[in-house]
């Protein structure tokens, strides 16, 4: 068993570390730093940008391998590097981190949740009402590009809030600034910025969770067990709730590894458009400003948080799954 | 059931397409798409303005009978860069999807018949892309697909698009190969590659089909996000996610600049996804007992 | 005496198709009621329209009432009242009967917590005396244990504890034993009369297998498209059969008891699709008997003598055995002598192992599976030798070891004078042209999305034969299909129709060996019988030699030459079929023997059964010495503690016994059995 997971464990840094060096090839290849000076008034003189991009190691006149070497031997001991306009790197994302994390784990928990429930709920009665309009709204909210859903939230947000005639929605940024409202002023305010994301972020989930849940359970509806369970007498929504919903979550547990890279690529526009100042929007932001060290840094995480996800997806299998635990 | 004379199959197609049209989510769907591709490519040719042209009397104007769906800030009218738009992203998210899913298919299928080397490097290789941030890697790519370059931009996308597939057609594979049909082929003296290609991948293609439509939406979704940050498609060409991202920013004092095109996309990826769910059903060999 | 339960014209619709029509019938306390009937014939869909768990669309008119209180029609609340504590069922199918992701205790436990006010530890406790009354050893830990960690034959047990848990009045049994082995079949029919007499419970006992019924049943009920056509005693049904059907049921039985090769008669046809059933009487167009008068409306059940009643118009000609008419296939004469003939098939000592995994996510070696460990025999042209024995037994991965056609780990496969070691590329194409394999599922066997041309032309095709349009319309000719056939799918065709397509497959480019890997049993009786016959017919017509794996020794018996008897990987006795089956010689073959219920009510009650205790032993871990120890009743109770000695520490190999008749047995002692 320990044997097993070293090598599973040890197979999971070979991938990390091969997809953050192909990462960083890519970045140091593809972005210019460089071209960040062009544009400075007054320019500054090449010597100086030379000298400030070798500082960074971002010069490109530098070999790339050469610069690869230097970026890896810092990761190797922990260190990201510095960003292009020189702070460290690893401060930066930590902070950015802790923000991605209670977005992503939010949306993650009410997409599943509310997912397994909703496709159980339309699997009982296949055809029925219910079934019918989740099925309708899952097909529209899956038609939907993150980047549009979320515009849609601003606007409709926006046109509530003109309705109420009170900033119920608070459409950008994590908290308001210079608030004094004491304690429960600011948790009430952080939760008013909260609702859209986490519904921009947990409505696809939902959706899928709903079409997965919806069609295991409807696989697991004409098994024996349930009628095992019927036939020592338990009516059929205690059958279905204890034998068939707990045994049908046993697939879609696995598929959550699945999902996860989704999340984290939806969390990157959400956090962008709402204005959340997470991993998502520093990746897009460097892009940018050619920050060629953040943007390793943050697929090094992403790679690293796929493969947890696909872990933890195990384990939660493993949890669900006496056939798999036993051994 | 019909008969038909001997040495003559029938086709196994046109029972599927009858199977398919048989469900009014596969007519809908269908219809859609054929007016929407109708419109894309012969829309354009009954305006009056071109999706270079920019109306100097008309900047955000609102739908009006000169611009059917308004005009932008720039004075492009609405209607003329939505089809635009909406011819580039359908190419588009149909070419990543044939691409993705003919990956899928072959390497799944290599991975699962053959165990031992082949399949442990397959694996491994999708993992790596798994692990890779799709969205990371086309955006820094973004600057090398300019200037007519989308093609690129496409086989960039139909690469992060089919590890997934291929992932379940491996599994499928190994537990097809332990089908007594296939092993039948092999105890025949059928070569494995031949075993694939004519036993394997016909076996999986329900499969394939419902993935490969299911693809198109998910090419066009990835495709308008990409653009929509400025990393797909680059101008002076324009896709639905440019589209967005100009009309988001004027959606609250000028509606029309956003909800055409964004309700163009969601009826595109609509109708494609209700063709891929009906597919599968007609598809089904489950399903093709009366009921 | 009132009926406990008392089913009266039931009639069961899924949309316009009706797959139950007017079905009655009614059991007293203590009494067992048998239910035959084929798939398809409605006899499952009978049982559970009676326990109310029909999925949703399905429409039940008519009465069914337990101690008189009418179940159709009531409320959920009332039916949920009386499953599981008047009324209890057992189902088919014991690997899918249990809910996989909890403790079999708990599960048995929840059975009767549902129904009696008890504690929770009380429940568990009753749990564990339940398991131990059905026989299953060291009960408390077992309990503790998940479905999975049950062989079969265990959950089939777990399965009746949990029936029997609210002593009911009423047990449905439906197909108990079907997916058991013969063996754990005898052990789980025990275990259902111990429980009958425990509870004093009326059994509905529904099966395909005249076997099982025929010791086991009071009254017997034959059902027909959805409809009973012939009820009566026991013994009136299986001696004085008054319907044609159930007449061509009872002989289309391969039967282990009977020698010298008695025909069998199949039923012709297929039976009909509830969804277009033919006018008048249903069994007509298959009837040997039928007259024009048949088809003008379905007989009513005529009262045919005392307690028996038949659906034939024509019952009073109607004898047992009667219906025979068809064309008896004719066995040439003799061939030359086995000795001199040519060894087509030579398997020495062969052994296949593999690793055994543990755990989906933690994956890892946990020991070796000695699957096949140390295999020898031949089989020489023109003659059939059965591969029997029990699941695990290692009889299917010997044929594929052979089929491989690759160096085996150990030991020696020679095919058609080739040993398979120094097999070339071209020799192996030539070799896999000369042997051709049939499968068990007809259906799977054959590629879904190729039509039956495409499918018979692929060995063509494979070796480089141009043009087989002519030769596919041969095959189909020769196999009993019609050439128009050529174009539709296998789907398209019944079951005993799709295994002549795969007969067709392996005989197209004209094999001199054919494996066959349980070819039949996938197949109803009545429609297996014409299969076994095409068989033979073909191997005599063609001159073939027949490698036969089976689970079924009764077929077995009607279609080898020679037969070999697998236990747990080795070969447990091997012969000429009638010496094996005439009087065994190893423990495990009279066992084996003795547990095949016969179609016969007198000779099944007064038959005395060797009983095996337990399961098999893992191959992962077999016992040391003789692989049979464990289980063996001869060292259970005949020998002395020096000959135990032997069995213990030395494994013994096959002897022979006779000219032809070898036992892997160091005791080996000729006894009649059947």
């Amino acid at each position: 068993m320990a044997g097993f997971l070293a090598r599973r464990l040890l197979n999971y840094l070979v991938l990390v570390a091969v997809a953050a060096s192909l990462a960083y090839m890519l970045a140091a290849s593809a972005l210019d730093p460089r071209s960040n000076y062009a544009d400075r008034t007054p320019k500054p003189p090449p010597a100086v940008v030379d000298a400030q991009l070798t500082e960074l190691n971002l010069n490109d006149r530098t070999p790339l391998l050469q610069r690869y070497a230097t970026w890896a031997g810092g990761v190797v001991q922990g260190d990201f590097g510095r960003t292009v306009t020189g702070s460290p790197v690893n401060e930066d994302l930590k902070r950015r981190m802790g923000v991605t994390f209670r977005l992503v784990l939010l949306g993650l928990i009410c997409g599943s949740l509310l997912g397994v429930v909703v496709g159980a709920a339309a699997a009982v009665k296949q055809y029925g009402w219910f079934d019918r309009l989740s099925t309708g709204l899952s097909f529209l909210v899956l038609a939907m590009p993150v980047v549009v859903l979320a515009n849609v939230l601003i606007l409709l947000g926006t046109l509530a809030n003109e309705r109420l005639g009170h900033r119920l929605f608070l459409v950008s940024g994590e908290y308001s600034d210079g608030l004094d409202t004491g304690f429960w002023g600011s948790v009430g305010d952080r939760l008013r910025h909260l609702i859209l994301p986490t519904i921009s972020l947990s409505l696809g989930l939902i959706a899928i969770f709903s079409r997965y849940q919806r069609n295991t359970m409807l696989d697991v509806l004409g098994a024996d067990f349930v009628r095992t369970a019927m036939a020592k007498g338990l009516s059929r929504s205690q059958a279905l709730i204890h034998h068939a919903l707990r045994t049908a979550l046993i697939p879609v547990a696995t598929y959550f590894a699945f999902t996860f890279g989704a999340l984290l690529t939806g969390a990157t526009f959400t956090e962008k458009i709402f204005g959340w100042h997470g991993l998502g929007e520093q990746l897009i932001n460097s892009i940018f400003t050619n920050d060629v060290n953040t943007v390793a840094a943050i697929a090094c995480i992403a790679a690293i948080a796929v493969l947890c996800a696909s872990l933890a997806a195990d384990l939660l299998h493993a949890a669900l799954d006496p056939r798999v635990r036993a051994g | 059931m019909t008969l038909l004379t001997a040495h003559r199959a029938p086709s196994r197609l046109r029972v599927v397409a009858w199977r398919f049209f048989q469900s009014a989510q596969g007519r809908i769907g269908f219809a859609v798409l054929v007016l929407l591709f109708l419109l894309a490519f012969a829309g354009p040719g009954f305006s009056l303005w071109s999706y270079t042209d920019k109306d100097f009397t008309a900047f955000l104007s609102p739908p009006s009978a000169e611009h059917w769906f308004g005009t932008l800030q720039t004075g492009a009218d609405v209607y003329a860069v939505t089809l635009r738009g909406m011819r580039k992203s359908l190419i588009v998210g149909l070419l990543a999807a044939l691409v993705s899913t003919a990956l899928a298919a072959v390497v799944g299928a290599f991975a699962g018949y053959f165990p031992g080397w082949p399949d442990r490097v397959l694996t491994w290789g999708t993992d790596l892309l798994l692990v890779l941030p799709a969205f990371l890697v086309l955006a820094v790519m973004s600057p090398l697909f300019g200037a007519g370059q989308w093609v690129l931009f496409v086989i960039m996308l139909a690469l992060f698009l089919w590890m997934v597939t291929s992932k379940i057609v491996r599994g499928m594979t190994i537990s097809l190969k332990q089908r007594e049909f296939i092993q039948a082929a092999r105890f025949m003296g059928v070569s494995p590659v031949r075993i694939i290609f004519r036993h394997i991948i016909p076996n999986l293609s329900s499969l394939l089909i419902v993935d490969a439509t299911l693809n198109v939406s998910a090419a066009i979704l990835t495709e308008t996000s990409l653009s929509y940050f400025g990393f797909g498609i680059q101008p002076p060409d324009v896709s639905f996610g440019t589209l967005i991202a100009d009309g988001s920013r004027t959606a609250i004092y000028a509606p029309w600049t956003f909800w055409f095109v964004a309700g163009l996309l969601v009826i595109t990826v609509l109708a494609v996804n209700l063709i891929g769910d009906a597919l599968r059903d007609a598809f089904d060999p489950a399903s093709q007992r009366p009921r | 005496m009132t009926p406990v339960l008392e089913v009266t014209d039931l009639n069961v619709s899924f949309g316009d198709v009706l797959a139950v029509r007017g079905v009655g019938y009614s059991v007293r306390q203590g009494e067992v009621l048998g239910i035959v009937g084929e798939s398809g014939s409605g006899k499952s869909v009978t049982s559970a329209a009676v326990m109310g768990l029909l999925p949703p669309g399905a429409k039940v008119t008519g009465s069914v009432r337990l101690h008189g209180r009418e179940l159709i029609g009531a409320r959920q609340r009332e039916l949920t009242a009386f499953r599981g504590k008047t009324m209890s069922m057992v189902f088919q199918d014991p690997l899918s009967a249990l809910t996989p992701v909890y403790r079999v205790g708990d599960q048995i436990a929840e059975a009767v917590r549902i129904h009696q006010k008890v504690t929770k530890e009380q429940a568990a406790v009753k749990a564990v005396e339940l398991l131990d009354l059905v026989g299953i050893p060291n009960p408390a830990e077992r309990a503790l244990a998940f479905p999975h960690e049950f062989s079969g034959g265990m959950r089939q047990r777990a399965v009746i504890a949990m029936a029997i848990a609210n002593d009911p009045d009423v047990i449905i049994c439906d197909e108990p034993t079907t997916a058991l082995d013969v063996t754990i079949q005898a052990q789980v029919l025990e275990v259902l009369k111990k429980a009958q007499r425990e509870t004093g419970a009326a059994i509905v006992m529904i099966t395909h297998d005249l076997g099982v019924v025929a010791g086991f049943a009071d009254r017997v009920l034959v059902m027909y498209a959805g409809r009973p056509v012939e009820v009566g005693d026991v013994d009136d049904i299986y001696y004085g059969p008054r319907m044609p059907y159930t007449v061509g049921l009872l002989s289309s039985i391969p039967r282990v008891d009977r020698d010298g090769r008695q025909p069998l008669v199949p039923i012709e046809g297929a039976p009909p699709s509830p969804a277009a059933l033919p006018p008048g009487c249903p069994f007509a167009p298959r009837c040997p008997m039928r007259v024009d008068a048949c088809d003008a409306a379905e007989p009513p059940l005529f009262d045919v003598g005392p307690a028996h009643r038949a659906a034939c118009i024509r019952w009073e000609e109607v004898r047992p055995r009667a219906a025979a008419r068809h064309a008896v296939p004719v066995h040439l004469g003799e061939l030359r002598p086995r000795q001199d003939r040519q060894v087509v098939l030579e398997v020495d000592g062969l052994v296949k192992q593999y690793p055994l995994l543990r755990g989906s996510v933690f994956k890892r070696r946990v020991g070796t599976v000695h699957a096949v460990a140390g295999v020898s025999f031949d089989v020489r042209e023109g003659e059939t030798l059965g591969l029997v024995g029990e699941s695990g037994c290692g009889k299917t991965t010997t044929l594929m070891e052979i089929l491989e056609l690759t160096e085996p780990q150990e030991g020696r496969i020679v095919v058609l004078g080739h040993d398979t070691a120094r097999l070339g590329g071209t020799d192996r194409m030539a070799i896999r042209r000369d042997m051709q394999v049939v499968f068990q599922d007809p259906l799977a066997s054959l590629d879904p999305r190729m039509t039956v041309y495409d499918i018979l032309a692929e060995p063509l095709r494979a070796h480089g034969r141009g043009n087989p349009g002519m030769r596919v319309a041969e095959l189909l000719d020769l196999v009993g299909l019609d050439a128009s056939h050529a174009a539709r799918y296998p789907q398209e065709f019944s079951g005993g129709q799709r295994q002549r397509i795969g007969i067709a497959r392996a005989l197209a480019l004209e094999p001199r060996l054919l494996a066959l890997d349980e070819p039949v049993s996938a197949l109803d009786v009545s429609i297996q019988a014409g299969v076994i016959n095409l068989l033979d017919a073909l191997k005599t017509e063609l001159g073939l030699s027949y490698l036969f794996v089976a689970h079924d020794l009764a077929v077995v018996r009607y279609i080898a030459d020679r037969v070999a008897v697998m236990y747990l990987g080795r070969i447990a006795e091997i012969g000429q079929v009638d010496a094996v089956y005439g009087a065994p010689a190893h423990p495990y073959t009279q066992a084996l023997l003795s547990a095949i219920p016969l179609p016969d009510p007198v000779r099944e009650r007064s038959r005395r059964r060797i009983l095996l205790e337990g399961d098999l032993p893992s191959p992962a871990d077999p016992p040391s010495g003789c692989r049979f120890r464990t289980r063996c009743p001869k060292f259970r109770a005949a020998l002395t503690d020096d000959e135990r000695a032997l069995c213990v520490t030395v494994e013994p190999s096959v002897r022979l016994l006779d000219r032809d008749q070898g036992a892997a047995c160091h005791y080996a002692e000729k006894l009649k059995v059947t």
